[in-house]
């Protein structure tokens, strides 16, 4: 019975858009992210005069750099949770015209 | 007890209340906690805030605390991005695995992967892969807190300090188990937050809360050199420590797709309601752990340029830097309260490892392999996962016993991420998000991760002169070979996988449909 609903919620236009909606977000996301982040250990790694350069008295770029990652983080953690509320809506409508009650 | 100096006894005492009011704790969680979900997943009841604090409490070890703290006291800013790994790990697990695990497990990763796959081969390897980690993990953990206590409480042995720490954790565990596990987790995330606070206060407070006088004070930190010369470094210049860029990316890779395996860390998204639940307990940790980490740059860089290198040195070494600076700055009674909540970190540390290790022991190999799903008895799974935190902490502390406390184990905490981010994590993801993925796939991933980490970590410099693998952390090569694995497994195997389990999953994994739901009073 509950594969059944499963098979015909996959099946539903709802369901397809909203696993796309999170993945239009995620995929890219995670993306940057990753290269965002390794990008500080190369640039410390191989790049050290470009990070050395002082910027804001004597705080360089690689502190600055690192610090940025912090707030990238949690930037990317908030845009995130911004999305899934969309999302936790979309989940709602799809899951009550199922007969299926979202909040049990 | 008369010996012991005024100093340590407030450690002492500061200690004891921290172990009182856990205790305390462990009682009343005792007298709630009926049946396994209660057991092992807190009634799925705590809520988002409460979760993130012990997410974060869960998380955040000794290793960081006064590991980083020494590290960026003695060479400065490569230090430091131990800080930022530790964060942006965070962006795995809030993205790709906390809401779809929350969906459609029970209480253990592996349930993730039964749930379409051959639920015993799978199982069993996945229970193998989170008791490596999890030992691997604690046995770090409590050769550290022998080698912190004897630091911290002069007068109390290595041995004594490993069997406290051993037994105040078996203890919260078997009797308490997941609501006390997180309330330990919660209490210690509270008290690690208020120190480090207050310790960069008290650091800022030295430079008139100056910021541009504080990093000032950073470009030029002398100390002696291995010849005994005078040596003057700019603590915020990179490259002071890692010489070899590459140590660092491997070592990246092991903390941002490794914490997002982790099995302790993985089963705290079974206590909270639902997956929105999940979600938001998530950004709380990392509200709290990057407030943490930020606060590094005080406490660490503040050590470097108000005690100095050579000073931290001869005063405990590395791991002593944090408590020093807190007793220059404000005092015996304030270096005992840090004292205190260093050790109150270990603790919560190594009591989520135990039930994480004996949960994927019970509920994974007992029931689900050896007695096919069912427990032969009601209340079985409990009890055996019981008996298992208590052979775990025998075990962990007889190996750490044995080691003793020159030891070097930092490697075994890197070792740790590098299974999860090799073994647990591709095979997790596939499970999840690759229709094709089969049980070949799953046992041949979970399998060669493990293998080639510890291979990899055998031939490395922690254990060989001459090493074959030239990084300290064995990620860089470990997670393309677990990938591929989980690849060859999967298209080298005759298995055809369900294609209806796998809509079910994704559904289910996507909405919460049939996902396990809070249990009442």
């Amino acid at each position: 019975m509950k594969d059944k609903i499963s098979e015909r919620i996959s099946k539903d236009p709802e369901f397809v858009s909203l696993v796309r909606n999170k993945a239009g977000l995620i995929v890219p996301a995670t993306l940057f992210f990753i290269v965002y982040y390794f990008a500080l250990p190369v640039g410390a790694g191989w790049f050290p005069e470009l990070m050395q350069k002082e910027v804001w008295g004597k705080v360089n770029v690689a502190y600055l750099f690192a610090l940025s990652q912090f707030f990238m983080t949690w930037g990317l953690a908030f845009l995130y949770v911004w999305a899934a509320a969309g999302w936790d809506r979309q989940e709602h409508r799809l899951l009550r015209k199922f007969g299926a009650d979202p909040k049990e | 007890m008369i010996a012991i100096v005024d100093q340590a006894n407030t450690a002492l005492w500061m200690f004891l209340a921290f172990v009182a009011a856990t205790l305390v704790i462990t009682f009343f969680s005792a007298r709630q906690s009926k049946g396994a979900s209660a057991y092992f997943a807190a009634g799925r009841r705590i809520t988002g805030w409460q979760n993130g604090l012990a997410i974060a409490g869960d998380y955040m070890s000794a290793a960081s605390f006064l590991g980083i703290a020494g590290m960026i006291a003695m060479n400065g800013y490569d230090g430091f991005l131990y800080s930022v790994g530790f964060l942006v790990a965070y962006l795995t697990v809030l993205f790709l695995v906390a809401e779809p695990l929350r969906n459609t497990g029970k209480y253990t990763m592996a349930d993730v992967l039964a749930f379409r796959l051959s639920p015993k081969p799978v199982r069993a390897v996945a229970s193998v892969s989170t008791l490596t980690v999890s030992l691997f993990y604690m046995i770090a953990q409590m050769v550290g807190a022998g080698v912190l206590v004897r630091q911290l409480i002069p007068g109390i042995p290595y041995e004594a300090a490993v069997i406290g720490v051993g037994v105040l954790m078996v203890v919260y565990v078997v009797f308490g188990g997941m609501l006390a596990t997180t309330w330990v987790q919660i209490i210690k995330a509270v008290l690690l937050i208020s120190g480090s606070l207050f310790l960069s206060y008290l650091v800022l407070q030295k430079f008139n809360f100056r910021l541009g006088e504080f990093f000032a004070s950073l470009t030029a930190i002398s100390s002696t050199g291995p010849s005994g010369e005078t040596v003057t470094r700019n603590f915020l210049h990179p490259g002071l420590i890692f010489k070899n860029p590459w140590d660092q990316i491997s070592l990246g890779m092991a903390l941002l797709f490794g914490t997002a395996g982790l099995p302790h860390i993985l089963i705290r998204f079974y206590t909270v309601p639902d997956a929105k639940t999940a979600r938001v307990s998530v950004v709380w940790a990392m509200l709290i752990i990057g407030a943490f980490y930020i606060m590094t740059t005080f406490f660490g860089f503040g050590a470097a340029s108000l005690l100095g290198p050579d000073y931290v040195r001869v005063n405990g070494g590395t791991n002593m830097a944090a408590p020093e600076l807190a007793r220059l700055l404000g005092g015996e009674v304030f270096f005992a309260f840090i004292s205190a909540v260093a050790f109150a970190t270990i603790l919560a540390v190594v009591a989520g490892l135990t039930i994480g290790a004996s949960t994927s022991f019970a509920h994974d190999f007992f029931v689900n392999v050896i007695h096919h799903g069912r427990e032969s008895r009601p209340g079985e799974e409990v009890k055996v996962a019981r008996i298992t935190a208590f052979v775990v902490g025998a075990a962990s502390m007889g190996v750490a016993i044995l080691l003793g406390p020159s030891v070097n184990v930092a490697f075994l905490v890197g070792l740790a991420f590098a299974v999860a981010a090799s073994a647990n994590l591709p095979v997790m993801l596939a499970s999840l998000f690759w229709k094709r993925f089969t049980t070949g796939g799953a046992v041949w991933g979970l399998g060669t991760g493990l293998v080639s980490s510890i291979g990899l970590i055998l031939v490395s410099p922690d254990f060989m002169k001459d090493p074959i693998f030239p990084l300290k952390n064995p990620a860089l090569l470990s997670i393309p070979l677990g990938l591929l694995a989980t690849w060859l497994g999967t298209v080298l195997s005759k298995e055809q996988p369900s294609e209806e389990r796998f809509v079910e999953l994704t559904v289910r994994a996507q909405t919460g449909l049939g996902a396990e739901k809070a249990t009442d009073h």
